[in-house]
């Protein structure tokens, strides 16, 4: 393996550093480590070169966790060590999370000697830093090197920890409180108790708001170390307060980290101590920390303990729910909306109906739009439990109003359910009160609503059928071909160009295209040239008759046209068809359809141009009969006078028949 | 008998820093044992930039620019100072302009063999932080005046600044250069790129040691988070996040993102008929993480605990002092509009500059201050005149020394005040270039109130009003003040005998 190593290292140096190799292989030790020093220079260099390029930094910083096998293997990644540590030193926060996240991984690569030679002092000199940039660099890297040493190292990083949880700047307390769950898993058990509890407790009652609530965040992970009966004695007390801090931030964060915490210190306390807690945190009187304790309510309730679970969330739980639902800001109320619907699942048929009914409803009359669309956003799990039915009644109004909300972007985020709910309430009910709402958003004021208005049709015909459009949608979509606004002339269009592939080829060309056709006549030139991009959009719908006598015809016409636009896309389309048919059709090479393709081609004339590129590919990828072989002859004549003049293409036209 | 205010320091060296000892002491001032001999200058730099820097120095070593002796009352708009700040430590000095531009200025060394030079500044390093910008949209111009700076606490080799204008605030780094790499493969010593086939193998550049260069570096720009007019910022004593005040809104940032910002006041009303009052300045408190106060231009101060809501619009403490009946007037509300508000360094009392005087709060007390100091009481009854020529809308900022056992302030005709809170004495004194021979001491000025003006008095009518000091500030634990005059800073130092 060390011969590998070497062979690595040469194979990098050669490549790298010319001069250094001259194509020898190193012989002993000292060549690696004076390769190793030429490396290191070039970092270094590197390094003081570009040193105010933070993005430089940053990969560098994150590169030279990657460069062990390049500086001679495990055996001198020590020598990575200096430019990641001044890189660890550096003012810029995201090259110094970088630069301790690349010395946590070569860490791993180092010999337990070399981790306690080479890696522990870096760890102390940061450590003892005079800038707290260092400091909170340290921080990262006590939990990597603590498993690994020995156990008069492991009094060291312990010290060193202590006193970085009492640094004189909150930066380093910051970075040690947040480090401390992690330390504290890496530690021994006893340590765990003398040493982090009093830790713990020191950050979670410090002056700095920012440090106390990263220290709820270590309450998780120590709370799952510790042994269930030193729970209450240890962690609580410090919990309780977290939960009743002054600061809304510390709140927030108890009632974000909520579901976590309740696992790390399980249902019997749960039952005694968190219920009560949340109550408070859903009834505090900042709207950030509601609104967050709000989006863990199902979660909370689903984690209680199944014995009496429905108890604690009917009497403790769902009155403090209720009083949310009239909650006065809209950002709770819609925190709420996005969950409760889950509680349904928890509580079971009778309970829902009972109970949480009734506020479903309230939500869904609710003055701020965003409450209703989490509703009806989340109307899948209700669906399970009780059935829509139960709903529909008030859904409906919900709905419409929602659908004819001032906001557009309201109007956008309900189309984009309407496919789910028709897929909940089926059919019948759908053709009943929905149907008319999605034909009316065809002719919204606002294109991003009738752009999705299109694609909502599209996704009602999959889920219902051709048969459905074509009784329902289709005649009211083509009916809007004669509407006297050019803008929801194009809308027919954009219709059938979401429509054709999903109602297939019948409908498509015995309905659609003729309207489309007609369309072509139209005098907006908007419209018309959006029927050359329809064309080429349905194209590969049609049979090749139909293209042949009834598409042709038309592209022509409109690649004359006077618009320069109308002629562009007419031409684009022209093209485009070819491409699809060369592609999809031509490579089954029937080489009949060949032919008869390389007639089509022809008789658009000196209109388009044909990508030779493409029609050579076409042929070697085919599998070549005798037929095709001839055909190829025809070919090579085309390849010739394509790229010549367009009287030439004709009679190319000519020879090939 | 206060012609003759006695402005001593002891001088003894049992008050002065150990060698090598980083603790702050602190001076009182002026000294109780009357020893001493009053506040000198130590430099004056006029239009300080490095095109015409300008030092008074007694060392013939040191060529004396031309500039110095240009026409005192001559500055273009740009050169006009429009903030100083010292950093935590005192080391360094920073100034910005109307012109845009930023000067620091580092303390000399001291050294054993001109003990006397212990004060002096020098020019550290010069960058222009904003340059002028026009709003599209609003159809606005933005100037480039910088309305405040402030330090953030070292945190390596490099200082950090916060500078601000109307719009934009920017996230400075000041930082050393002294080795600079040579012997590139692709380019020769001139920085040539070089023909690549004369390039026959590789070579690993070496550091070289060079002249000492300052670079500054913007480093985070938070722009687009403020309608109106930037009048301050504060940095928070959690050094993670700073606030950025206008006229209606407090805005809270993270100093390490740039595209998002809270806010946490907002005292726009939903009809703008309805607005009485705007926000004239905020701070942190200097300990509390989550305190800060606000003054607004009805000369009240909020104090607000973000601890409490995410949105502080409600304050938990409001100090006012309530208006004297007998000396209401139409004047009465633009002369109790806050311009400056201040934490003392030790986090008790809050210090608040109105149009004529500097009062200190306690934080327990909010209904009335407990001192007022007259800044300039002569001035009351020219207020009609000072309306007319916009004087009376002037917002003058105040500062504590290290020890919050003195204030000072600034006045028109280059003065300056100082009011010591413990034995109630105060001074007046002037930042002018007639006194400003190096080392010479400043004499107390007297503004004659009378009708008979004595010997060394100015009367009322004669004060200089285009002449105004209205930025001033104190090292943070030396007897060091830095004064901005138009376009000239001085900086004085307690005398050493």
């Amino acid at each position: 393996s060390s011969q590998q190593h070497q062979e690595a290292v040469h194979h990098c140096a050669s490549s790298r550093c010319g001069e250094d190799s001259h194509g020898k292989l190193y012989k002993n030790d000292t060549e690696t480590q004076l390769y190793s020093l030429k490396m290191y220079s070039i970092i270094h260099i590197f390094y003081n070169t570009i040193y105010d390029e933070d993005e430089v930094l940053l990969a560098l910083a994150e590169q030279l966790g990657n460069f062990t096998m390049l500086v001679g293997g495990p055996e001198y990644v020590h020598c990575l060590l200096p430019p990641l540590e001044s890189l660890a030193t550096v003012e810029e926060t995201v090259v110094r999370d970088k630069a301790v996240e690349s010395l946590r991984k070569i860490s791993q690569e180092h010999s337990p000697v070399d981790l306690e030679v080479h890696f522990e002092p870096l760890v102390k000199r940061l450590a003892s830093g005079d800038w707290f940039t260092s400091r909170t660099s340290a921080c990262g890297l006590f939990s990597v090197c603590y498993p690994r040493v020995s156990s008069t190292v492991k009094a060291e990083i312990r010290q060193h920890f202590r006193t970085l949880c009492s640094d004189d700047t909150p930066m380093v307390r910051r970075a040690a409180a947040s480090k401390l769950g992690e330390f504290a898993k890496v530690l021994e058990p006893e340590y765990v108790k003398s040493d982090i509890i009093s830790l713990f407790t020191a950050l979670a009652s410090d002056e700095q708001d920012s440090v106390r609530l990263l220290a709820v965040e270590a309450c998780v992970s120590i709370a799952t170390l510790l042994p269930q009966e030193d729970l209450e004695t240890l962690v609580m007390p410090t919990l309780r307060q977290a939960a009743e801090d002054k600061s809304w931030r510390v709140r927030y964060m108890v009632a974000d980290k909520f579901s976590e915490l309740q696992k790390a210190v399980g249902s019997e306390i749960t039952k005694n101590d968190l219920v009560p807690a949340f109550q408070n945190l859903l009834k505090d009187c900042e709207a950030e920390v509601r609104a967050a304790a709000a989006n863990k309510v199902k979660e909370f309730c689903e984690n209680l303990p199944e014995d009496n679970r429905e108890q604690i969330i009917m009497t403790h739980i769902l009155p403090c729910v209720k009083e949310l639902v009239s909650d006065t800001n809209q950002h709770v109320k819609s925190a709420l909306a996005s969950v409760i619907m889950g509680l349904s699942t928890i509580l079971g048929k009778d309970n829902t109906i009972e109970h949480l009914l009734p506020l479903f409803l309230a939500q869904l009359k609710d003055e701020c739009p965003e409450v209703r669309l989490n509703i009806i956003s989340n109307l899948d799990c209700v669906n399970e439990v009780i059935g829509i039915r139960q709903l529909s009644q008030s859904l409906l109004p919900a709905i419409v109003e929602l659908a004819e909300d001032a906001k557009w972007r309201v109007r956008l985020a309900i189309i984009e359910y309407m496919p789910l709910l028709a897929g909940q309430l089926g059919v019948e009910f759908f053709d009943e009160k929905l149907n008319t709402l999605c034909m009316a958003w065809l002719i919204d004021h606002v294109y991003a609503i009738r752009e999705a208005a299109t694609c909502n049709l599209m996704k009602l015909v999959e889920k219902f059928g051709a048969e459905w459009a074509q009784n329902t949608i289709v005649p009211k979509v083509l009916g809007m071909a004669n509407d006297p606004n050019y803008l929801h002339r194009m809308t027919t269009l954009f219709c059938i160009n979401a429509l054709s592939e999903a109602c297939g080829q019948e409908i498509t060309t015995k309905q659609m295209l003729p309207v489309v056709l007609k369309m072509s006549n139209d005098q907006v030139a908007n419209v018309r040239f959006n029927v050359a991009k329809s064309l080429q959009k349905i194209g590969p719908v049609l049979d090749s008759n139909a293209l042949q006598t009834e598409v042709k015809p038309v592209l022509e016409k409109l690649a004359t046209d006077s618009d320069m636009d109308v002629k562009y896309f007419a031409q684009e389309a022209i093209s485009g068809m070819f491409d699809f048919l060369l592609s999809t059709k031509l490579l089954n090479f029937n080489s009949l359809n060949f032919i008869f393709l390389l007639f089509f081609l022809c008789s658009f004339g000196p209109s388009i141009t044909i990508p030779n590129q493409r029609l050579q590919d076409g042929i070697c990828h085919g599998t070549l009969s005798n037929q095709t072989l001839k055909v190829i002859a025809c070919l090579s004549q085309l390849h010739t006078f394509t790229s010549s003049a367009a009287s030439s293409f004709v009679l190319c036209g000519k020879n090939t028949k | 008998r206060n012609e003759q205010i006695p402005l001593q320091h002891d001088g003894s060296s049992r008050l002065n820093p150990a060698p090598g000892c980083k603790a702050p002491r602190w001076f009182h001032w002026p000294p109780a044992d009357g020893t001493g001999a009053g506040w000198e200058q130590v430099c004056r730099f006029q239009d300080p930039k490095p095109a015409d820097l300008s030092m008074e120095e007694e060392s013939d070593t040191r060529k004396i620019n031309n500039s110095f002796l240009r026409d005192h009352n001559y500055a273009t708009e740009a050169d006009i100072i429009s903030t100083v700040e010292f950093n935590s430590t005192g080391e360094l000095l920073a100034t910005g302009d109307k012109g845009g531009r930023v000067v620091v200025f580092q303390r000399e060394q001291e050294s054993k063999t001109q003990p006397h030079r212990r004060g002096e500044y020098n020019v550290y390093s010069t960058f222009q932080s904003h340059e002028p910008e026009f709003d599209y949209l609003k159809s606005l111009e933005i100037e480039e005046k910088i309305n405040k700076i402030k330090w953030l606490p070292q945190q390596n080799a490099a200082y950090f600044l916060l500078s601000t204008n109307d719009k934009t605030v920017k996230l400075w780094k000041i930082s050393e250069r002294d080795k600079r790499p040579e012997g590139y493969n692709l380019k020769d010593e001139d920085g040539r790129i070089r023909d690549p086939s004369t390039i026959t193998s590789l070579r690993v550049p070496v550091l070289q040691p060079m002249d000492l260069m300052v670079e500054a570096t913007a480093r985070r720009i938070f722009s687009n988070a403020h309608t109106y007019h930037i009048n301050s910022i504060s940095v928070n004593s959690d050094l993670q996040t700073f606030i950025s005040t206008d006229d209606l809104r407090v805005n809270l940032w993270n100093l390490e993102i740039t595209d998002r910002s809270f806010n946490i006041v907002d005292i726009k009303p939903a009809n703008m008929e309805e607005l009485t009052e705007v926000i004239t300045s905020a701070e942190f408190h200097p300990q509390q993480c989550h305190t800060f106060a606000y003054s607004s231009s009805k000369g009240s101060i909020r104090l607000c605990d973000m601890r409490l809501a995410a949105l502080c619009d409600k304050h938990c403490k409001y100090f006012e002092e309530p208006e004297d009946p007998a000396t209401r007037s139409f004047f009465s509300e633009i002369i109790s509009s806050i311009s400056d508000v201040k934490f003392s360094h030790n986090g008790r009392y809050l210090m608040t500059r109105d149009y004529l005087t500097v009062k200190v709060w306690d934080l327990q007390m909010e209904n009335k201050p407990v001192e007022t100091y007259q800044v300039h009481d002569y001035l009351r009854g020219k207020l009609c005149s000072l309306y007319e020529n916009d004087c009376i809308f002037d917002k003058f900022e105040c500062v504590w020394n290290g020890s919050d056992s003195v204030i000072m302030t600034g006045s028109y005709n280059n003065f300056f005040r100082m009011f010591d809170r413990n034995t109630k004495r105060d001074v007046t004194l002037e930042a002018s270039r007639e006194n400003s021979k190096p080392r010479a001491i400043l004499k107390p000025r007297k503004v004659c109130v009378g009708g008979k003006r004595r010997k060394d008095e100015i009367s009322v009518d004669s004060l200089d009003f285009s002449k105004k000091i209205l930025h001033t500030t104190w090292h943070p634990y030396e007897n060091i003040i830095a004064v901005a005059a138009t376009n000239n800073l001085y900086i004085f130092q307690d005398k050493v005998n």
